[in-house]
């Protein structure tokens, strides 16, 4: 094919300048000894965009990768197109060559580096992100004003401009990496030594949360690797479904995720893993069910069960100091429910001052509301209208209604009509026969007066929780028409009083019909300790009803880990093939937690978890890690119990996401969505 | 850009604003876009098969998913290049068209690009490339034809089914219960099926999800489960023996949809405007009540007055749900949607077996299950799962399972998988080859050699020496006359797919070819692309 252009090629190879004669396709025999096959049909591309008088330099340089112990090739092309002689010079992307196929590496499947220098695009592909740096760092020392980035420019361009792609090893080191920071993020916060994260919010008032919960912790990170982000949503599933275990399942799945990549590394692939990893799983969770425990029949023995959970999990909160006097008050609270896992009876009200140690189970319900002006404040057996209608200016709703009136007499016509309204609205509500009326819109001054006329408790804007844990409790029914007295239902409670609490005066609700429902009173030195404690509560009792719904147990302090351990490590040594080192790498991942435990408090863990092997070795055995004094403990003895339900959530999950991150071979980040600039 | 020039040295500007505009033509054209369209194969290839990866894709609003679904892989990546868009629509209609081999489909279209390279290298026109590849399609297609198997089923024996459903499943990340999962998908499928049309409408069979629990615990629900919850705290949640009211429209007061205004001037205006409003209420609710409905459907939401109505009259009712939900509630009920109160009669009300709710976890999530329907042909498969993407990603296994499923009851045969339809398709073209005359013969070998790229694939996801293993496996083949011999990707020990029990249906796999042909050709035809500078 002939173009009809001569080029003149010059070609400077260190010292040496070699000329050459670019003729439509071709290259004459000096410059095709290095210039390669790609390269020219990168020239040759391009080649309509030369003119007559284009002007192509060739200049060799050398770099040294240490990551891979080779020396690379450059080789910078310049172009000056003929027809802008002097003014400007073209952008012309070319590929930057280098033998690489004399690397080790030197697969099709490696990262584009691209280095951009203006008004050049020059491409390297350069195996490792180091070398890539050095490789930047020497250009930019030769004075080139090199601006330097990583994309991921290809021949064809498939993506758009920011789109990036990761393959094959790169991929997986980038989920691995990922997930692991985010395991070794969580790790310190594990078992009964472990330590708080303080966050602070990127909001105007840079808000601090103080927390040991693992699910908390993650859910407020911004996170950019989507691996990364497979775990932070196994622990929010984590918390949503259990309440607790947000942290072990992150920490299990990152050391699955780690022991992998050794697997990995020695070049197992990763569908071996993969099924590895099942059998394990299946093998452990076999092995928990077999040493499952089951109170459920002996009721004594259950609650003993409740308590014994409830302490285990408060002990690694900031309530730990008072976790006796915590987990009573949870078992307690959800003992009332008698099996049903509503925890929105369970009532949690804050209040900063008094110690953590102060705080209470209240029998009946607590509103934080103040009691109207002028209106009772203590009624005994009352009955309650729960209530869910405007009592500011009861609308005409129709659509399009409005008031057009033509004298100032008839606007206080209306006005009057408007106020007839309210006061019949308000006798209705009073011919229930009630003493006591809750609202969960506003209550204006007209209405409330009229209230206080009638001795009647009204009690405006209360939140909607408030008013269906009200209707719950009281036994009455959230009304919003008020034409059939007869057959609303009441609610009713033996004594309303105000109570002072602190320094707030809050409305208490005493001898109500259902026992369900109660309230539990924290009291503490600031928001935050009662923001944690408040985190913490709710894993407790989150654990609680579950185990009352799923009464297995099993005990804690890393028993169950090193139960499954044992049998997995045995189910390795019976099953052939190169599915084993998954199978063991399993194991060793699960031995990761009680490991994590002991380092958290500072114990010699290689000591400690060695031990731990040997007791476990006997049938039978109830030996976890007693951090107290730092030795192996009998936990029986101790009393250090957790739900079977949470420990099965987190193998079956942490199983799974580190499956998933195992299959992926290829990430590809789409360009991200513009934010359109609205200045 | 190539410049004319007419006598006296003046350029012809043929092209507006030619100077900033990239223009690739002839032979360069065809290259590139072969390698663009390679390109995009090449990200495809390693999730073949039942030892396939998954990718992980990251959207411009970084969700994550995690798949490894051909259509949804290509569907999310984002392409700019608009020979790789064509490979999206490719892998997306085999989705539409089948729902199965979305991967397998680009992977063949990869290889079918890359022997057309090859050809075009040697100086063998495109057309003469395609046109070879057609007839060999053909071939192709009718061999397939020839050795497949019919596969008889009947409501009572759904096992060959639930067996061509694992095949589908065991690529996926659900595999660990691809018994289970297959066993879902086929009976949803046979519920909404009619036997005598031989036809099934997907529609019926809502996929529900919820994270939480674990994927063994994915279940079939022959009815409908709706993610909402009862109007008021207080409704009964549960209901046995419901006549469902669906309605379309609001408890709420009436808003004409042309624009008026209600003057009030005087009191008596305003009092019996506000009677109205009350009777208005109270009528619907009567009207509901009165035709006896136990519970009420609506798609629109509830004035507060009008709720508690409801709850006073006992008269649960759920709203805000959404108008496909409202219409498989209606099919599977029975009822009718209703979009007028003054429409209610006691026959348009459906009628379902118990309602209840249930709920999840330590949240507030409840759904509504509505079963026993009068009219079981609308079922709910619902799947949970550890994460999010777990539970997307097994959406897209189900639904490609059930549509493996229905084309099965369209049409009972099928073909044995594991590459070895592709490898006796191979054989068979390139037998034929030979009798043909001129330069497509050229190209229907190269067509032979392409179809080798999917067993081949397989055999490298699979750990095994590709090229060793593809030419025993076909030396097996043409000795043993035997088609079913394909690669043995999970190591069982036989490459007798009859024997490992891998199945896919022959429409799907025909599909395939035929797709992949079409765009192929459609891609080798373009020789001029002119694209504007991006500078």
């Amino acid at each position: 094919r002939v173009y009809g252009l001569d080029l003149a090629v010059e070609v400077i190879q260190g010292d040496e300048l070699l000329r050459g004669k670019w003729q439509g396709g071709g290259v004459d025999d000096a410059c095709v000894d290095f210039l390669e096959l790609s390269m020219l049909r990168m020239l040759n591309q391009n080649i309509e965009k030369l003119c007559l008088g284009s002007q192509i330099w060739i200049e060799k340089s050398v770099a040294h990768l240490p990551l891979v112990d080779h020396r690379v090739e450059l080789f910078l092309i310049y172009v000056r197109s003929g027809r802008m002689e002097g003014t400007s010079i073209d952008r012309f992307s070319f590929v930057l060559l280098s033998p690489f196929e004399e690397l080790e590496c030197g697969h099709a499947d490696l990262p584009i580096f691209g280095i951009f220098l203006q008004p050049f695009i020059f491409e390297a592909r350069v195996p490792h992100r180091v070398d890539q740096q050095l490789l930047a760092q020497q250009l930019l020392l030769e004075g080139r004003g090199l601006e330097v980035a990583s994309r991921g420019l290809k021949y064809e361009r498939l993506f758009k401009d920011e789109a990036t792609e990761e393959k094959g090893e790169r991929a997986k080191m980038a989920c691995f990496i990922g997930a692991m920071a985010i395991a070794d993020l969580v790790k310190t916060t594990l078992g009964p030594k472990g330590m708080d994260k303080i966050l602070q919010s990127t909001g105007r008032n840079r808000s601090v949360t103080v927390t040991n919960d693992g699910a908390t912790i993650l859910k407020s990170l911004h996170i950019d690797n989507p691996a990364a982000k497979v775990l932070v949503d196994i622990s929010k599933v984590q918390d949503d479904e259990v309440g607790d275990g947000t942290t072990s399942v992150v920490v299990l799945a990152g050391e699955l995720l780690r022991e992998a990549e050794k697997l990995v590394s020695v070049k197992i692939h990763p569908m071996t893993i993969i099924s590895g990893y099942r059998m394990a799983a299946e093998c452990a969770r076999n092995a928990l069910l077999q040493r499952v425990m089951d109170h459920k029949e002996d009721p004594e023995k259950f609650k003993t069960d409740l308590m014994k959970i409830a302490m285990t999990t408060l002990s690694s909160k900031i309530l730990s100091q008072d976790k006796e006097h915590f987990a009573t008050l949870a078992v307690d609270a959800v003992m009332r429910l008698k099996g049903s896992m509503n925890l929105e009876s369970i009532q949690i009200i804050k209040k900063p001052g008094g110690s953590l140690i102060d705080s209470f189970l209240d029998e009946g319900f607590i509103l934080d509301k103040k009691i109207g002006i002028g209106q009772p404040k203590r009624i005994e057996n009352a009955k309650i209208l729960v209530a869910n209608t405007a009592m500011d200016t009861d609308k005409v709703k129709i659509y399009g209604a409005r008031v057009r009136v033509d004298s100032m007499a008839k606007i206080a016509q209306i006005e009057g009509a408007e106020k007839d309204k309210m006061k019949e609205k308000v006798q209705k509500i009073v011919s229930h026969g009630i003493n006591c009326f809750i609202n969960r819109q506003l209550i204006y001054n007209f209405p409330e007066e009229l209230f206080a006329d009638a001795g009647i408790l009204a009690i405006e804007h209360a939140d909607f929780d408030g008013i269906e844990r009200l209707g719950l409790v009281t036994g009455g029914e959230i009304a919003s028409t008020f034409d059939n007295p007869e057959s609303v239902k009441l609610g009713h409670c033996k004594l309303i009083e105000e109570i002072m609490i602190g320094e707030d005066k809050l409305i208490h609700f005493s001898g109500v019909e259902l026992g369900e429902a109660c309230t539990i009173v924290l009291r503490g030195a600031s928001f935050h300790v009662l923001d944690e404690a408040e985190r913490s509560l709710h894993d407790a009792l989150c654990v609680l009803s579950q185990t009352v719904a799923d009464s297995r147990v099993l005990f804690g302090g890393g028993w169950p880990e090193m139960v499954m351990a044992k049998e997995v490590d045995e189910l390795a040594r019976k099953t052939p093939g190169k599915k084993s080192h998954a199978i063991e790498a399993f194991s060793r991942a699960l031995q990761a937690i009680p490991t994590t435990i002991a380092d958290n408090a500072g114990l010699d863990s290689a000591e400690l978890i060695s031990q731990l092997r040997a007791e476990h070795h006997k049938e039978g055995s109830t030996a976890g890690i007693d951090v107290i004094t730092g030795a192996v403990g009998d936990m029986e003895k101790l009393g250090i119990s957790e739900a079977f339900k949470v420990k099965q959530a987190v193998l079956l999950s942490a199983t799974e996401a580190a499956e998933m991150i195992l299959r992926v071979d290829e990430i590809i980040t789409c360009a991200p969505r513009k934010r359109e600039d609205r200045m | 850009m190539a410049l004319a020039f007419d006598e006296f040295g003046r350029p012809f500007i043929i092209i507006r604003e030619q100077e900033q505009k990239s223009r690739l033509r002839g032979l360069e054209a065809q290259k590139s876009n072969i390698s663009a369209g390679k390109a995009v194969a090449r990200i495809l290839r390693t999730s073949l098969g039942p030892k396939g990866m998954d990718k992980m894709l990251q959207s411009p609003d970084g969700d994550v998913t995690i798949t490894n679904d051909g259509a949804t892989i290509l569907e999310q990546m984002d392409v700019d290049n608009q020979i790789a868009k064509l490979m999206v629509e490719l892998s997306r209609s085999q989705d539409y068209e089948i729902g199965d081999g979305t991967t397998g489909v680009v992977v063949l279209a990869g290889g079918l690009l890359e022997q057309a390279e090859k050809l075009l290298e040697r100086g063998i026109h495109p057309i003469r490339v395609a046109e070879g590849y057609e007839t060999a399609s053909r071939i192709a297609v009718e061999h397939l034809e020839r050795i497949s198997h019919k596969f008889e089923f009947d409501t009572t024996n759904i096992e060959p089914l639930v067996r061509t459903c694992m095949t589908t499943l065991s690529s996926k990340i659900v595999n660990r219960c691809k018994r289970t999962l297959a066993e879902i998908a086929v009976k949803a499928v046979m519920a909404v099926a009619d036997l005598e049309r031989k036809d099934v409408n997907l529609d019926l069979i809502k996929i529900e999800g919820k994270v939480g629990g674990k994927l063994e615990d994915t279940e079939l629900i022959y009815g409908i489960l709706v993610d909402k919850d009862m109007s008021h705290p207080q409704m009964p949640k549960r209901i046995v023996d419901a006549n469902i009211a669906i309605l379309t429209c609001p408890f709420e007061p009436p808003k004409p949809k042309t624009k008026h205004k209600v003057d009030i001037d005087t009191v008596e205006k305003f009092q019996t405007l506000r009677h109205q409003e009350q009777k208005y209420f109270d009528d619907m609710v009567q009207k509901c009540k009165d035709v006896g409905a136990t519970l009420v459907i609506c798609q629109w939401g509830f004035d507060d007055e009008a709720n508690h109505l409801l709850m006073h009259r006992n008269l649960p009712a759920v709203r805000w749900v959404g108008g496909v939900e409202l219409e498989l509630i209606a099919i599977a009920t029975g009822g009718r949607i209703v979009p007028r109160f003054q429409e209610l009669t006691p026959e348009k009300l459906g009628k379902a077996g118990v309602v209840r709710e249930k709920s999840f976890g330590t949240t507030k999530d409840r759904m509504l299950y509505i079963e026993q329907c009068a009219n079981s042909r609308a079922v709910t498969i619902f799947i949970r799962g550890g994460n999010k993407m777990m539970i997307e990603e097994t959406k897209r296994s189900i639904h490609d399972a059930l549509c493996v499923a229905r084309n099965l009851i369209r049409n009972n045969s099928i073909v044995y998988g594991g590459g070895s339809a592709e490898i006796s398709c191979s054989v068979a073209v390139e037998s034929t080859a030979d009798r043909y005359p001129g330069v497509e013969q050229y190209a229907i070998r190269a067509f032979a050699d392409a179809l080798d790229a999917v067993p081949m694939a397989l055999a490298e996801n699979s750990g095994l020496q590709p090229i060793e293993t593809l030419s025993a496996v076909k030396a097996q083949q043409i000795k043993e006359n035997d088609p079913c011999c394909g690669i043995d990707c999970n190591d069982v020990g036989t490459n007798n797919m009859r024997e490992q029990d891998v199945f896919e249906t022959l429409i799907g796999k025909q599909q395939q070819i035929l797709l992949a042909t079409q765009v192929v050709k459609m891609i080798l035809k373009i020789d001029d692309v002119i694209s504007s500078a991006e500078y």
